[in-house]
């Protein structure tokens, strides 16, 4: 635990003694072509030396216990022949549009359309009858911002894959209620939370906040500190400037300017 | 009405004290000597057994052992704001801790808690002995439930009202086996009359082995058993304290009561308590009556022994019911009427024919 | 399915209420239940539709604990965002932060060294017991038993102060951090987790004579809320309530973490997936996580705590992880994705109680009231987890 390297980094790439050269700034010409032959050697030589390092090193590496080698990061694979997305990509075709794996985790990108198509698929024919989870993502710098995630597990083959759906701020999205029950409230809580709509849900209702809330809490663009939902909360009961009052931040005992209730909202 | 005043003055001068102020004192001397204390202290003594028997000390700070609890505890509760909701119905939400509380107290007048006066200036160690004195009680007990509806309804507030609702139901179903298992100490002693039962119960059965009190008669432990099983149902207590349950109904029907009305129900309840175990005690085990005529305590002037023997089986029959409530889990509502008419009510019954069998064809 | 602890025979006679409206014009009673209710275990706020003492309807309401976790967790570096677990589940937060670990673990692509592996699987069973106590404490009192309250709460105590002596905190641990553990465990420790372990099986068997066979609590208990093994699945119920419905599965075994591979127990079974049912897979789990508590006092290796890694974890952008351990109330799983920076885009949690508590309205439907509040107990929900 002695040197501190980003652990992104794979462990080839960072040896503490990467020779720096702040040379090659004087301009002559068979000085030039003299240091350009004196700095191929140099560098070939360093390269050997570091490669004779990067094997010592990685000797050393190879024998330490796992824990205390340089982690190593997942990257992103294609997963197209895995079996699943081979049985998905005939069955579907077009709808699949990628697969692959992080850290062992096989992730199937679906077409918005076609994801309640897939799911029933993937229960009925391959065993995933077990919803593990169902969530949001929010993606602000793409066209279409939000991503839904489901996590599925089948109970016959003990495995695990990744459904996933990209939408934007209008289309809904199909429900899988009817495919998995479980779905119900993991759909209600995206809808709170992103704004994401699903299609033929039974109760497209806000789940942990209430009904009269502006905005969707976990979009990025939603501002941590809150925003002042006061008077929104009841509008029948409380005037403007008057009512319940989230944190602002700071001051949240003055007065506050009258609330433009539907600027944050998202639809 | 020169009569009237004519009629007062002849007879009712010793008559009015003899029977009106003289047991209204006695009552009153009843009330505040023996049983606000003792309901006090049983109160204390509940939170004292229940902490042992649940790994803790219970109170233990007001007073050497905290015995000056109950003090503090009344305090307290006087002190409190009296909180009537808004929407309640006044008067009924004011009349009902009050139905619940009085009757209960006025049950007491009749309960023998010693012998009567043998002489010597002894006293009768009972208020009154009425030839109907059962009846009365059961008469009486069955007025608390008038209490617990009409102060269900009038909070106004739901969970009162289920709370009320429920106690009606299980008072009212669970007074048919306690009025059928008295019946048999009534036939076995042969009258209505609370001294006359225990004084039925005199003497030794099995050459000297057991004491005859009822409930070592064949058909009394069982009556006995209907008997008390009726009376914790109807004393609201665990297992049978659906009424308050407070994980499902928030406190039942004193849900909105506070303060000095909330310990009036208090006060009923284990006023209650008390009448059940005392009627028990009464009824089945031989009342003042020592189990065996060496223990009889006869030393002791003014028939003092026997007013200790009843009042220590009144404490145990007590810790039975503290003892119920530190283990018992809570029967559910049709569960608990499932055991009332289909298991106690049939079984009083055909205890009753069969003491009344036993007696006709064994009437020593 | 064989070693089911009790068989479907010796059920008791169907113990749900039958009930004919046609005879009396009943009409049906809106209640309120909760939030403020004392079994509602916090703030769950059900709308019920009763008639009688019938519940027709059930609706949950919740949210009335959401602090925005999730939130949060998008603005703190990885490190930070441990104590924020704490306070989802805040009976079991060995639990939470093991699984919020384990996610940025597998994310970024550490390997914890073993004594730091022992470590976290010891806490986390202690956690395991420390939740079904509390569990059983409230459950038992819901149903109007009040003395395993206090029994149940008495060996908590000393579990807490194992985590105390641990960690210096007795609920909201803080105990583990990406990579490993941040400290060693202190002197005498094991010693004194030894001493629980030979006291706790005793508790476990006081707890049961209590109300294993207590009539009224099997009256209370047997065919209340039964919970058929295809409606679990299909509502995506975790933990003891899907293993009393007769599904073996537990991510412990199902999918080994930490070393759960290298200790040797066994998952409890029911049958009937009825409250009872629930109840007795839950005292059992008690008596395995014992046994596991055992095998690593005994196995528990000497070596590092923490692996090699680097000051500030960064996440690849892009990079997404889902990763799901067996909490105490079911599966507890993050679904975190990386975004190239210290703190996580978004951090998703799977709470096991927010899932179980949606097969609420069909677990009570038909029930009465007083069976609510044991359906309530017996589904184990911790409302700071069901609302974040």
């Amino acid at each position: 635990m002695s040197d501190r390297e980003p652990p992104s980094k794979p462990p080839s790439e960072a040896p503490a003694e990467t020779p720096t050269e702040p040379t090659a700034s004087v301009p002559s010409a068979e000085e030039e072509a003299a240091k350009k032959a004196e700095a191929a050697a140099k560098a070939k030589a360093a390269a050997e030396a570091k490669a004779v390092a990067v094997a010592k090193k990685a000797a050393i590496e190879a024998a330490k216990p796992p824990w205390e080698r340089d982690a190593v990061t997942p990257t992103w694979e294609e997963a197209g022949e895995d079996p699943l997305a081979v049985a998905m990509a005939t069955k579907f075709g077009e709808a699949i549009l990628s697969a692959r794996s992080y850290a062992g985790d096989l992730t199937l990108e679906v077409e918005l359309g076609s994801i309640a198509k897939v799911a029933a698929e993937f229960k009925a024919r391959h065993g995933f009858t077990f919803l593990v989870d169902l969530c949001g993502a929010d993606y602000p710098d793409r066209e279409k911002r939000f991503d839904v995630v489901y996590q599925l597990h089948s109970f016959t083959s003990g495995r695990r894959i990744r459904l996933r759906v990209t939408t934007d701020e209008e289309t809904p999205v199909p429900t899988v209620c009817e495919v998995w029950k479980a779905a119900n409230w993991c759909e209600r809580e995206v809808y709170d939370m992103y704004g994401v709509r699903f299609e033929g849900h039974p109760d497209m209702t806000r789940i942990l906040l209430w009904e009269g809330f502006n905005g969707h809490p976990l979009r990025k663009d939603f501002p941590v500190e809150g925003i002042d939902t006061g008077a929104a909360i009841y509008p029948e009961y409380y005037e403007d400037e008057a009512g319940p009052i989230t944190g602002t931040g700071t001051g949240w005992m003055q007065p506050k300017p009258p609330v433009e209730a539907d600027e944050e909202a998202g639809e | 009405m020169p009569g009237l005043l004519q009629w007062l003055d002849e007879f009712a001068g010793p008559t009015l004290f003899e029977f009106a102020v003289s047991p209204t004192l006695k009552i009153l001397a009843l009330l505040f000597l023996f049983v606000l204390p003792l309901i006090s202290y049983i109160v204390l003594a509940e939170r004292k057994i229940l902490g042992y028997i649940q790994a803790r000390v219970g109170p233990n700070r007001v007073g050497p052992w905290g015995l000056l609890q109950p003090i503090a505890d009344v305090v307290k509760l006087l002190l409190k704001e009296d909180v009537i909701p808004v929407r309640a119905v006044r008067w009924a939400f004011v009349l009902a801790p009050c139905l619940v509380v009085a009757p209960a107290f006025v049950i007491f007048s009749v309960i023998p808690f010693g012998p009567p006066s043998t002489g010597e200036g002894a006293p009768n160690w009972f208020i009154t002995d009425v030839n109907t004195g059962l009846l009365l009680v059961i008469a009486l007990a069955t007025i608390g439930v008038y209490g617990l509806i009409i102060g269900g309804w009038a909070s106004n507030n739901k969970f009162s009202l289920m709370g009320g609702l429920r106690s009606a139901a299980q008072m009212i179903s669970y007074e048919v086996p306690q009025g059928f298992s008295v019946v048999v100490p009534i036939l076995l002693a042969g009258t209505l009359s609370l001294v006359g039962i225990v004084q039925a119960q005199e003497g030794h059965q099995l050459f000297g082995l057991l004491p005859r009190w009822f409930v070592f008669h064949p058909t009394g432990i069982f009556a006995f058993f209907v008997y008390m099983v009726a009376g914790i149902a109807e004393s609201n207590r665990n297992p049978f304290d659906l009424p308050e349950a407070e994980t499902e109904l928030v406190a039942g029907f004193h849900t909105e009561y506070s303060g000095m009305r909330f310990a009036l129900f208090f006060l009923g309840e284990y006023a209650n308590m008390i009448v059940v175990s005392a009627i028990a005690v009464t009824l089945f085990f031989g009342g003042w009556l020592p189990p065996f005529d060496f223990l009889g305590m006869a030393f002791l002037p003014m028939g003092l022994g026997g007013v200790l023997w009843f009042v220590t089986k009144l404490f145990a029959f007590l810790f039975v019911y503290i003892w119920f409530r530190g283990t018992f889990p809570r029967y559910r509502f049709d569960q608990l009427m499932d055991l009332g008419w289909k298991w106690l009510i049939p079984m009083a019954l055909i205890l009753v024919v069969l003491t009344a069998l036993l007696k006709l064809l064994f009437p020593s | 399915m064989s070693d089911a602890i009790r068989s479907a025979n010796d059920t008791v006679a169907n113990n749900t209420v039958a009930h004919d409206d046609s005879v009396f014009g009943a009409e049906e009673m809106e209640l309120n239940f909760g939030p403020q209710h004392p079994s509602t275990h916090g703030v769950l706020r059900l709308k019920l539709k009763v008639d009688g003492e019938r519940i027709v309807d059930c609706y949950p309401i919740i949210g009335y604990l959401h602090r925005g976790t999730e939130k949060l967790f998008e603005l703190n570096p990885f490190f930070q965002n441990v104590p924020h677990t704490d306070r989802m589940d805040y009976v079991a937060a060995a639990t939470n932060n093991l699984a919020y670990v384990g996610a940025v673990e597998k994310l970024i692509g550490l390997t914890v060294p073993p004594r730091a592996s022992y470590i976290r699987v010891l806490l986390c069973e202690l956690q395991r017991i420390s939740s079904h106590l509390l569990w059983l404490a409230t459950h038992a009192i819901d149903i109007g038993a009040m003395t395993p309250f206090f029994y149940c709460f008495r060996e908590r105590e000393l579990v807490l102060d194992l985590f105390e002596q641990y960690c210096g905190a007795r609920l909201t641990l803080n105990c583990m951090r990406p990579g490993g553990q941040p400290f060693d465990l202190p002197h005498g420790w094991v010693d004194t987790c030894r001493e629980f372990l030979e006291l706790f099986p005793a508790k476990i068997d006081e707890y049961e004579n209590l109300l294993t066979n207590n009539r009224i609590w099997k009256k209370r208990t047997i065919g209340i809320g039964v919970l058929s093994p295809e409606v679990a699945v299909e509502y995506g119920i975790t933990g003891p309530m899907l293993r009393a419905s007769g599904i073996d599965f537990d991510l412990r075994k199902a999918m080994p973490y930490e070393i759960y591979d290298q200790v040797d127990f066994e998952v409890p079974l029911a049958e009937n997936g009825d409250t009872y049912d629930r109840y007795l897979v839950r005292m059992e789990e008690m008596r395995q996580a014992t046994r596991i508590l055992e095998q690593c006092l005994d196995q528990l290796p000497e070596g590092a705590l923490m692996a090699k890694k680097a000051r500030v974890l960064k996440a690849p952008k892009g990079g997404e992880v889902y990763h799901g351990i067996e909490g105490p109330k079911g599966e507890i799983g993050f679904y975190i994705v990386g975004d190239g920076k210290p703190i996580p885009h978004r951090c998703h949690v799977r709470a096991p109680s927010f899932i179980n508590l949606q097969s609420l309205p069909e677990l009570v439907s038909n029930h009465m009231i007083a069976d609510l509040v044991a359906i309530i107990g017996t589904t184990d929900i911790v409302l700071g987890e069901v609302d974040r």
